[in-house]
């Protein structure tokens, strides 16, 4: 590439050398399947991955976005108003170059229960189904949504393996607590299963199980006390009729861990150029890092504009304090100016901060748009950005 | 201090602050604490998710799941100030309190952490989980005669879950419904519903003047109200700068700028005009002016909502613990506190 571009926003100030990220060959580069785009909640994941695959489309890939929860309109642009777990093909795309590209958004109970019906027969699905227990586990299990988003890239890895159906899978990661959940989710489910509680609960109240039956009468004692006789009852059955199906999940949570280590997957981490979206995303690329993950690089979204002339804050503010209350609009703009050169000074700080912190990890930078992308044109737009910047 | 507004939620014992990610509602919270604590309050700022993030803002070590005091309000016309404390709720601590407190549970409740009941009872059901967070916040809005020697508040700030799962946080009573039908951990979120439904409770929402964020905070809205939970007020955070007229942003929109006046201007204030700062200064004006109009539309939504309205500036660098207070001073003029 020998294509010069200047740098626009926060990185522009700096002399931090983040290495450029580069999308496009990211995208271009068919040995990549599998695009993961993570970072905390509020920073503009759904659009970054939305105009990730998008651009991978016009530049020819056959690619599926699978993302969370969009903004009402883009979902409309995109075609996928229906929370139905099925991909449809994004219509009014430049695909003269071969490439596609469809779109689905995760509903997480229905994968879950597809799972679950994919792994035992129909009558023991029914009976899990049902349970109380399971309804809470699948609609509101601390990460539940982060495991289904795994569970379902997987599915559609293996099945577009078999039929060539896509040759990049895009995933927009939940807006969770904190970005480690979803790595974590399936690791914490299979460890919750295996857990010694389920384990008691599940062993009759003879035989070896007898040495821990103080131990035990005073556990069932007091959870009888607090949660009451029925409850107790329904965790039983929840968890005797889960049984047969733990094996199955430990599996399948091992199988999408190691899919994520392959060499086919990249993570993109999205972060605002705000201290704690900052904070969390070093704290991931860290993470990345340990668990062996590909990391590709940092888009930080809504970067300030570097302002057009020079002019530092203090000046523009003295100058603008010398004009002593009159000319109130020169005034209003030397201050305008001051503000928006202080936001872009420490934007560039908490930017530089990571670079320094995170030398090797490659970075772009996007600056805001005036206005919130909503058509394929605003995601053509940020996806020129993210490759130029 | 310039002089504060009458309180528009005077008799309001809890306040729940949430808001989308991004909008600043642990800032939000932060200010509402020290605005309530600067009309003399007793407050206890809560948080629930496990961040820390009230530490990092009053620059404190990480909290405990202990009252800890963090700051002074400011203080009123008669000298006296609030205090306010913090606490960090977590469900296992939440959950081996509750059991100590109500069921002198001192061994059996260790031997139930020992046996992964309650690393059970806190993930597995999002609701019991939630029933402990509540529940914790409804004790401490509360206090009665078994936590002896507990300080008591006048108000309680919650740093909530965002706006997306804040209804079915605090809804605690349906979550539940499907597990437990009675019990006594069902008659305990009975009591907290009653608490969060009655008139002492205010779900205030953050939001910042773009479309996502506002348009979430209508849905929450809409959500909270079908849920019979008391919506109180939407903060609209990280406002731009005001400083230009209408008149002016219409102008600077349509590129119609006095340009020489601009620049004679720029001379008087001594600055040395060249074409780039005179251009610059008025491509800025018109970005901000197009911002600025996106703003005004975003901020009609808002004013439709029908809820009383707070707007913070954004603060350009980054809030800290000085920029919390003159946040509380500008939410206690405004009447949030």
């Amino acid at each position: 590439m020998t294509r010069r571009h200047t740098r626009v926003g926060p990185l522009a100030a700096t002399d931090a050398r983040a290495p450029r990220l580069d999308v496009d060959a990211l995208i271009d580069d068919s040995a990549v399947g599998i695009i993961v785009c993570c970072g905390s909640g509020g920073v503009g994941k759904t659009t970054t991955s939305a105009a990730v695959a998008l651009r991978a489309a016009e530049r020819g890939r056959r690619v599926v976005v699978v993302t969370i929860d969009p903004a009402r309109r883009l979902a409309q642009a995109m075609g996928i108003e229906r929370l139905d777990n099925t991909p449809r093909p994004v219509t009014g795309l430049d695909l003269s170059r071969g490439g596609g590209l469809d779109a689905m958004m995760l509903d997480m109970k229905s994968t879950f229960d597809e799972v679950v019906i994919s792994q035992t027969t129909p009558e023991k699905a029914a009976q899990i189904l049902e349970n109380p227990f399971y309804v809470a586990l699948s609609t509101s299990f601390a990460g539940t949504q982060e495991y289904m988003a795994m569970e379902k890239l997987g599915q559609i890895h293996r099945a577009a393996r078999k039929d060539g159906s896509y040759d990049l899978i895009v995933v927009d990661t939940p807006p969770s607590r904190s970005a480690l959940d979803f790595l974590d989710a399936p690791e914490r489910l299979s460890s919750f299963l295996d857990g010694r509680f389920i384990r008691l609960l599940l062993t009759p109240a003879k035989g070896p199980a007898r040495l821990m039956s103080a131990g035990l009468g005073l556990i069932t004692n007091a959870l009888t006390k607090i949660v009451g006789a029925q409850v107790l009852r329904d965790m039983q059955t929840f968890v005797a009729a889960f049984d047969t199906l733990f094996g199955g999940f430990r599996q399948r949570a091992q199988q999408t861990y190691r899919l994520l280590q392959a060499d086919g997957t990249a993570f993109l981490v999205v972060a605002a150029p705000e201290p704690d979206a900052l904070r969390e995303a070093a704290y991931f690329t860290e993470r990345l890092e340990a668990d062996r993950m590909p990391l590709a690089g940092l888009v930080v979204n809504r970067a300030s504009q570097q302002p057009e002339s020079t002019m530092s804050a203090e000046e523009a503010m003295a100058a603008a304090a010398r004009l002593n209350g009159e000319a109130s609009v020169t005034a209003a703009l030397l201050r305008l100016h001051s503000d928006r050169a202080r936001m872009v000074a420490s934007e560039a700080r908490l930017i530089s901060r990571f670079a320094t912190g995170h030398p090797d990890v490659p970075m772009t930078v996007v600056p805001a748009l005036p206005s919130d992308v909503h058509d394929l044109d605003g995601l053509r737009q940020v996806g020129a950005l993210l490759a130029s910047g | 201090m310039t002089e504060a507004a009458s309180s528009d939620w005077p008799d309001v014992q809890v306040h729940v602050v949430t808001g989308k990610g991004g909008t600043g509602k642990s800032t939000v919270a932060a200010a509402l604490a020290l605005a309530l604590a600067s009309t003399g309050k007793n407050v206890l700022l809560c948080e629930v998710e496990g961040r820390q993030g009230i530490a990092r803002m009053f620059d404190v070590e990480p909290l405990p799941y202990a009252e800890i005091r963090i700051a002074q309000g400011l203080p009123g016309p008669d000298g006296h100030a609030g205090v306010v404390h913090a606490l960090h709720i977590d469900p296992e601590s939440a959950l081996l309190e509750y059991l100590a407190m109500y069921y002198k549970l001192g061994r059996a409740g260790r031997a139930l952490d020992r046996f992964g009941v309650i690393d059970f009872a806190t993930t597995i059901a999002p609701g019991v989980r939630d029933v402990l967070l509540t529940g914790k916040v409804y004790e401490a809005a509360q206090r009665n005669s078994r936590n002896k020697g507990a300080i008591r508040y006048d108000a309680v700030v919650l740093d909530a879950p965002p706006t997306g799962r804040i209804t079915q946080f605090l809804n605690v009573n349906s979550e539940l419904a499907g597990l437990a039908k009675v019990g006594p951990i069902k008659s305990q979120s009975d009591t907290v519903m009653t608490l969060f439904r009655s008139e002492r409770t205010k779900v205030h929402l953050v939001t910042v003047l773009e479309e996502m964020p506002v348009q979430e905070t209508a849905d929450g809205i809409d959500d909270l109200r079908a849920n019979d939970l008391p919506v109180g007020g939407v903060v609209v955070n990280l406002v731009r700068p005001q400083d230009l007229s209408a008149e002016t942003l219409a102008a600077a929109r349509a590129g119609e700028l006095d340009r020489t006046g601009i620049e004679e201007d720029l001379r008087k204030a001594g600055l040395e005009v060249d074409d780039a700062l005179l251009d610059g200064l008025l491509t800025e004006a018109h970005d901000h002016a197009v911002r600025r109009g996106l703003e005004d539309s975003q901020r009609q939504l808002v004013a439709q909502l029908g809820v009383p309205t707070y707007e913070l500036p954004r603060i350009a660098g980054g809030v800290e613990l000085g920029d919390l207070y003159e946040l509380a001073a500008q939410l206690r003029r405004q009447g949030m506190a």
